[in-house]
């Protein structure tokens, strides 16, 4: 029953990804890759990332909802689409609905809990080592489409992704806004594309 | 008057939910615009106990302080209102361009453009990840947990849930023997 795999799939990203956004692309990377590897590919969920980013709303929301989409739309219809769409974003949105809930209630107790203060010391870092991986994964996506072996012959599209990914994380570190990073990095593409060099 | 009360709620959590991009952080001023000064749901407090509540709960910030301030203004139900308010935007701008997307994706012009983009979102997790490490604590056993969380996922292909429980177990050892040393 893929509707409610994608509920549990979510449901329990939801659960263990703490801080938010980005933190949960390590295992929404490794989730999709194992249950709809088939569906949704690597690039397509790099690519995706930028439509979340460019879009309203929280990045968690954002892909769940398509990839519940994706999924649900393999089934069938229009309906199937939406059917897949809610049950991603109900199981990613749950979990910190219901903990949240009991916290309001018990907020005192909860902000001074050693335990608490104690597996966050453990998670923080931990947000850094998976972000790391998922940022290895993203690199291989874009580098290396075609396997490492095909981008030791290194064609200029390799060169001229090193050129914007360069470009734009000076920028990045100049706070420009992610849309505009979006932006200038699809205009490039579309440049770059059209001058011959990409094929 | 309770209706009218989780109306709005509803109304603005829609709003915040249909103008932040990225999500999380970008969405704190909004709320405290409208939640503290517009509504006095809540106080300034309340703002920043949010963020330190988002900070040590799963899940996307957003929801977390919607559930927050909808429980605050109007109980169990303002908390239902405050969260369906904030994913309701982006429910329906996803859904929709996910047709959109399946629609053009073979177009030349727009697989132009997400080879540029690839590259830019590789640029913004660097950024993202450089965010988290100045956020993280530091020292020795954070240290441990970020290559070993590094290593045993991307190399050695441990599920991530494993993974995350074992560091929080691992922090929170850590954190009561060093402790413990303090003290003697």
């Amino acid at each position: 029953m893929v509707f409610l795999e994608l509920f549990l799939t979510f449901f329990t990203i939801g659960i263990v990804t703490f801080g938010g956004g980005y933190a949960m692309l390590p295992m929404i990377q490794e989730q999709v890759a194992a249950r709809w590897g088939d569906l949704i590919t690597e690039a397509q969920l790099v690519d995706f990332v930028a439509v979340s980013e460019s879009t309203p709303g929280p990045f968690a929301i954002n892909m769940a909802t398509y990839i519940g989409s994706v999924v649900g739309g393999e089934q069938g219809g229009f309906m199937w689409q939406v059917l897949g769409s809610f049950c991603a974003t109900m199981g990613v949105v749950l979990p910190s609905f219901i903990i949240i809930l009991i916290v309001a209630r018990i907020y005192d107790r909860f902000k001074e809990s050693t335990i608490v203060k104690g597996c966050m010391t453990g998670l923080k870092p931990a947000v850094v080592g998976l972000i790391a991986g998922a940022v290895l994964n993203v690199m291989g996506t874009v580098f290396c489409p075609g396997g490492w072996a095909a981008a030791l012959l290194s064609t200029p599209a390799f060169y001229i992704s090193g050129a914007i990914a360069v470009t734009m994380v000076i920028l990045a570190f100049k706070k420009v806004p992610p849309i505009v990073i979006i932006c200038l990095s699809a205009a490039i593409g579309i440049a770059v594309g059209y001058m011959g060099l990409l094929d | 008057m309770k209706l009218k009360k989780l109306l709005q709620v509803f109304w603005t959590f829609f709003k915040i939910g249909a103008f932040t991009f990225g999500g999380g952080y970008a969405m704190i001023p909004l709320i405290q615009n409208e939640a503290v000064e517009k509504r006095h749901w809540v106080t300034d407090d309340d703002i920043l106990e949010i963020v330190a509540i988002a900070e040590s709960t799963p899940g996307p910030i957003a929801i977390n302080s919607a559930t927050f301030v909808g429980y605050r203004a109007a109980g169990v139900l303002g908390s239902v209102c405050g969260t369906l308010g904030v994913v309701l935007p982006s429910f329906v701008i996803i859904l929709a361009l996910s047709f959109v997307l399946q629609e053009f994706q073979a177009l030349r012009a727009v697989q132009y453009a997400f080879f540029g983009i690839r590259a830019g979102v590789l640029a913004l997790l660097i950024k993202a990840l450089w965010t988290m490490y100045k956020k993280s604590p530091k020292g020795w056993p954070a240290y441990v947990v970020m290559g070993l969380s590094f290593l045993l996922t991307a190399v050695f292909s441990i599920n991530v849930i494993f993974v995350i429980i074992g560091c929080a177990i691992f922090g929170l050892v850590t954190s009561r023997i060093l402790k413990k040393g303090e003290v003697a």
